[in-house]
């Protein structure tokens, strides 16, 4: 659905984005991570025409940037890092004005959907300057899906919400993905992007890595699986260290903490080395690695 | 052109919600048009008006009375200092309503979401400068009609009223006001991209207002005296300004220039 090719932006002599190359599929969550500066919104602005890259090549849903940018508006909508709604108007004149922009059939049809959608009906009288920063972002969702656009990008929209909000914009992005969007997540919240994004993308100028979250784990971090035992020994931890597919080991209190090359295969052999040994074992899990180290790991 | 409207509705719908904005663009042409009428009515009701004569007059706008009695023309001679503020209206007005349209846009970072639909830059600018340049002339027009009524009224004969709405002042109105319109919102476009408080803009954007004062103040003096040549030159000097100003001004307004560079 979406598709760059060395994209590159300068804005003088600041290298913002370098030599991106990304593809990503249709109807996924797309995540797109990275520090402040690291041309993440840079990236949005040329994947949604708004911006021209300086060189390489980028296409959404067929149509190339720079070339057909037009159309690339007609079916992407985006939702501003900043909510950026004209206060002095309602709720309703907002979002009628950007869909007779769009060249929408039914605007007050559509615009009655998406404040309902959204939980803003009872307020659409009322001047945005009115609204709280939840009920803005809401409103900016509303506005970039009125032309019912099949990708999307959203640059931080949970940013500076409370958690209730925040679940709220998450859920309708995952309702969002249902429909069959594309949906081109840029955000700063790892736990967020963990858990709605397919894939994720970790850039700093140019792209450091691009995958499924599972994936990345696994690509820079060992499989670690957790073993509670009643009593602790330093027996149990010789034991575990002598068997040949056990890459590190270290005791912690009443656990041990075992790097294994394949968990599934590995655990039988490992937990009965321990019963074998008298160990009492309480219960065993793996150790899930947090999109936060491995995004930290990446970045550093 | 629909999307040019759509803009222009936009920007009325949020623009006049300004306070300041609405008393422009009300309380200016009000008293463009309320000022040279008390001069008249005022006039009208003195003595000394009746002995005047074309011979009081200065001998450059004693030309200007041909066929006018002597209390006409002083009549005429006193308005005419007054007729050039009604081409004040089109270059003040446009210049408050778009600092407030562009740099509002600026500080309320609602131009991206603007960008990011299907309109033109042309199409964008064509809806600002319109919703700017409308208001203007039409406070213009119809401020200089309920003038050119009081005139019917306040005076006997339609000596003055034949001066007023003569071709010089009906073309200087009609054709000139709109031109003159176009050369504000312009200048506006231009300062409001580089300035970030609408206050800031409107005040620098208001220096456009100068050289039409200069004009006033030198006719006011006795320089000169505003006849079809004149306004025929400022026609043409202002049609040749509006096409550098309004190519420089898309020039400014491009889309990647206002998201990046507009600060």
């Amino acid at each position: 659905m979406i598709v760059a090719k060395g994209l590159t932006k300068r804005f003088g002599d600041v290298l913002a984005v370098d030599d991106l190359d990304l593809d990503v599929k249709s109807g996924e969550i797309f995540g797109f991570l990275g520090p402040n500066g690291a041309g993440k919104t840079t990236t949005i602005r040329m994947l949604s025409a708004l911006i021209s890259p300086t060189s390489g090549q980028a296409k959404v849903a067929g149509y190339e940037v720079g070339r057909d940018d037009n159309e690339i508006r007609r079916i992407a909508g985006i939702l501003t890092e900043s909510p950026g709604l004209y206060d002095r108007l309602s709720a309703e004149r907002n979002l009628s004005f950007f869909a007779e922009l769009h060249d929408v059939e039914d605007v007050a049809g559509q615009v009655e959907r998406y404040l309902r959608l959204l939980g803003l009906w009872d307020r659409r009288g009322d001047v945005a300057a009115t609204f709280s920063k939840g009920m803005r972002q809401k409103l900016a969702i509303a506005r970039a899906m009125l032309h019912e656009p099949t990708v999307l990008f959203l640059d931080e929209p949970t940013a500076g919400l409370d958690p209730e909000m925040a679940r709220l914009v998450r859920e309708f992005i995952g309702e969002l993905k249902d429909e069959g969007r594309t949906i081109f997540l840029s955000t700063h919240n790892l736990d967020e992007a963990d858990r709605l994004c397919d894939r994720i993308a970790v850039v700093n100028t140019g792209l450091l890595a691009l995958d499924t979250p599972e994936a990345l784990r696994a690509k820079l971090y060992d499989r670690v699986v957790v073993v509670h035992l009643s009593a602790a020994s330093p027996a149990y931890e010789k034991v575990v260290s002598e068997q040949p597919f056990v890459r590190s080991v270290e005791l912690k209190d009443n656990k041990l903490v075992v790097g294994l090359d394949d968990p599934e295969k590995n655990n039988p052999e490992l937990i009965r080395a321990l019963v074998d040994a008298g160990a009492d074992i309480q219960f065993v899990g793996e150790l899930r690695r947090s999109l936060e180290e491995i995004y930290l790991r990446l970045v550093k | 052109m629909r999307k040019v409207w759509v803009i222009a509705r936009k920007e009325w719908a949020e623009v006049f919600k300004n306070r300041f904005v609405l008393f422009t663009v009300v309380f200016m042409p009000l008293m463009m048009t309320a000022l040279p009428l008390v001069i008249l009515y005022t006039m009208g009701t003195t003595e000394e008006m009746a002995g005047f004569s074309t011979a009081d007059m200065p001998a450059s706008f004693a030309d200007l009375c041909e066929g006018m009695s002597g209390e006409t023309c002083g009549q005429y001679f006193i308005v005419s200092q007054f007729m050039l503020l009604f081409m004040l209206l089109p270059l003040a007005i446009p210049a408050t309503f778009a600092s407030y349209s562009i740099v509002g846009e600026k500080t309320t970072r609602t131009l991206e979401p603007v960008l990011a639909t299907p309109v033109t830059t042309f199409e964008l600018l064509a809806g600002k400068a319109v919703a700017a340049a409308l208001p203007a002339i039409g406070a213009t027009w119809l401020s200089f009609s309920i003038f050119s009524l009081g005139v019917a009224i306040l005076t006997e004969g339609p000596g003055l009223l034949r001066q007023v709405t003569g071709p010089l002042w009906l073309f200087a109105i009609v054709v000139v006001g709109p031109l003159l319109a176009v050369a504000s919102v312009s200048i506006a476009i231009m300062v409001s991209s580089r300035a970030n408080d609408p206050r800031v803009a409107e005040q620098i954007s208001m220096l456009v207002i100068l050289p039409l004062l200069g004009l006033f103040f030198a006719q006011i003096s006795g320089l000169i005296f505003i006849n079809e040549t004149m306004i025929l030159w400022m026609a043409i000097g202002v049609t040749v300004l509006d096409v550098g100003l309004l190519a420089f001004a898309t020039q400014l307004f491009q889309r990647e220039a206002i998201l990046t560079r507009w600060k």
